[in-house]
């Protein structure tokens, strides 16, 4: 071996060997403790397929996974919505231009977890207090407080603060697109409808696909955001599948069950993203 | 050019949009600054009086500087750590790519994005308590770990981008690998250092799992964790608790107000690579 991939051997060395011990390392362990019935302490045996059975025998467990999937899949289409409109807003020949990117970009740099007390505010005492005052039924009581709505207000904070992230990619991706195409469409009589589809929407395209795989991948391991707001209440109304096995893990001595359990969720995060990046791309290509 | 008349119509739009952004900003002041009393009142109102008794009395006790100062310890820590290692490990993956052994590895590390961090979390928690690794030193190290599949994919993408001629100018000239890298090639990588830098800081700053899942003493707590701890005091006393909240995003909005355009230029970089 020449000297220089000698030094090339020992540039990745340290990295692997971290990489390995903290990370691959502590998988395979987890997917090894999930088939037995470790509690965390104590002595195990093998149990076989035992706790992935119950995983989808368990209520809780499919419901955390029912509750992720609504949440998830709500908040990346609404999230790309909101995000794609405002860059071509901010794209736009508009005024205070730094300004207004500035402040759309903001949530991204503040704690989810904090941002999440102070919208946990607004839900419990503002919005109550402020239909209450103007007799408003819908806002009159604490949505976190009912089992049906607490999900919508996590999607409203987790909308609130990825659509900065995502605008700012939108945005790199317009200013991608050369200005002539635009010219070019004009002196077709093309209307801005007809724009947004022939030109814009197919060249951000790229940018599209990025923006859903890894806003649902986030999204699908939600956790600062519902400890902040519900804790997963009302009982386990707003329970994620990240939240459950950290509870489970930790608090109820399910070591084992709950490695399961991450096991199918990395497969179903996995499964997820392939599919999404399988059918976006395909449609990029038309 | 479409023609350069600015759009009013859209400004004024974009602009009434920022409200949905602000407005939580400036309850949080608002709420910081008042009495219990006051909150029986418009909440909306500005305080009575610009007092900083909340915000005194926020840091007696969630010992606030002790958070700040472990925050601050595990954001720059990690920082270098990354900076460092996961250039070094960029380069050598990013030059020798046509080699299997790289090639599994630069995949090796880039699918530990898809893994959820769940599936490591109850063995790391054990291993790290096992190895005296539940403070802020081992949190930054973890970070580290956590963020290099993210900084990997990054750095390989743009060090493709430096032609190689650079390199093999200063082999001729006597120079080894190591002096290569840190002469040519990690001087040249300045823009990226910037990105991961700055995505790194954001992550590592307001970071909570981690933390919650690694830290088992309270004085090693930061400042997102702490303002979990505190939620049993906080959820009697909402001006003291948002005075704690706001004291917490506070350094970030600050770094952020003066450097706003550095980082949105920094967060799309990475974003086009």
């Amino acid at each position: 071996m020449g000297k220089r991939q000698f030094a090339f051997l020992i540039m990745v060395i340290p990295a692997f060997a971290l990489f390995f011990i903290f990370h691959t390392y502590p998988a395979l362990q987890g997917i090894f403790y999930s088939f037995t019935d470790y509690k965390g302490y104590g002595t195990w045996d093998f149990v076989g397929f035992k706790n992935y059975l119950n995983v989808f025998k368990d209520d809780r467990a499919l419901h955390a996974y029912g509750f992720t999937f609504q949440f998830a899949v709500v908040s990346t289409i609404l999230v790309n919505i909101i995000s794609l409109l405002l860059a071509i807003g901010l794209n736009g020949n508009v005024k205070f231009r730094k300004f207004l990117r500035a402040t759309y970009f903001l949530p991204y740099i503040l704690s989810v977890l904090i941002i999440g007390y102070i919208f946990k505010f607004i839900f419990t005492h503002m919005l109550p207090d402020l239909g209450n005052a103007l007799n408003i039924e819908i806002l009159s009581s604490n949505i976190l407080g009912n089992p049906d709505l607490a999900w919508i207000g996590i999607v409203i904070v987790a909308v609130w603060q990825s659509v900065a992230f995502n605008t700012l990619l939108y945005l790199a991706g317009l200013s991608t697109i050369d200005q002539e195409v635009y010219e070019a469409a004009d002196i077709d009589g093309a209307g801005n409808w007809a724009k947004f589809w022939r030109i814009t929407f197919p060249l951000v395209a790229p940018f599209f696909t990025i923006n859903m795989v890894v806003a649902m991948k986030n999204f699908l391991m939600a956790f600062d955001q519902i400890v902040a707001l519900t804790g997963g209440g009302p009982g386990q109304a707003t329970e994620s599948i990240s939240l459950l096995i950290y509870r489970g893990g930790f608090q109820g001595g399910e070591f084992a069950y709950q490695s399961a359990n991450a096991v199918i969720y990395f497969i179903v995060i996995v499964a997820i993203s392939v599919i999404q990046l399988r059918v976006l791309e395909r449609r990029e290509v038309k | 050019m479409v023609g350069n008349r600015i759009n009013w119509k859209l400004t004024i739009l974009l602009l009434l949009g920022t409200l949905f952004i602000l407005f939580p900003l400036y309850l949080t002041i608002t709420v910081a600054f008042k009495t219990p009393q006051e909150m029986t009142g418009n909440l909306l109102a500005l305080p009575e009086s610009w007092s900083f008794d909340n915000f005194i009395q926020a840091i007696e006790m969630t010992n606030f500087f002790g958070a700040l100062g472990n925050s601050v310890f595990v954001t720059l820590v990690t920082v270098v750590l990354v900076l460092l290692t996961h250039s070094l490990v960029a380069y050598a993956i990013a030059r020798n790519m046509h080699k299997k052994f790289y090639k599994f590895l630069y995949f090796y590390f880039i699918s530990a994005m898809f893994i959820p961090f769940p599936i490591i979390m109850l063995p790391l928690v054990k291993q790290t308590s096992m190895w005296g690794m539940d403070n802020i030193i081992g949190l930054s190290i973890l970070n580290a770990v956590m963020h290099l599949a993210f900084n990997v994919f990054i750095y390989v993408g743009f060090i493709k981008t430096i032609p190689k001629e650079l390199e093999e100018a200063a082999i001729i000239d006597g120079a080894t690998t190591w002096q290569v890298f840190w002469k040519v090639i990690f001087p040249l990588m300045k823009p990226m250092h910037a990105t991961v830098a700055i995505l790194t800081a954001l992550a590592a700053w307001n970071d909570f799992m981690l933390p919650l899942v690694i830290l088992s003493d309270s004085s090693q707590y930061t400042l997102p964790l702490v303002q979990y701890a505190f939620q049993g005091q906080f959820s009697t006393d909402y001006n003291l608790a948002f005075a704690s909240y706001l004291m917490a995003i506070l350094p970030m909005l600050i770094v952020y107000i003066f450097a706003q355009k550095w980082i949105i230029g920094g967060v799309m970089r990475g974003s086009i690579k």
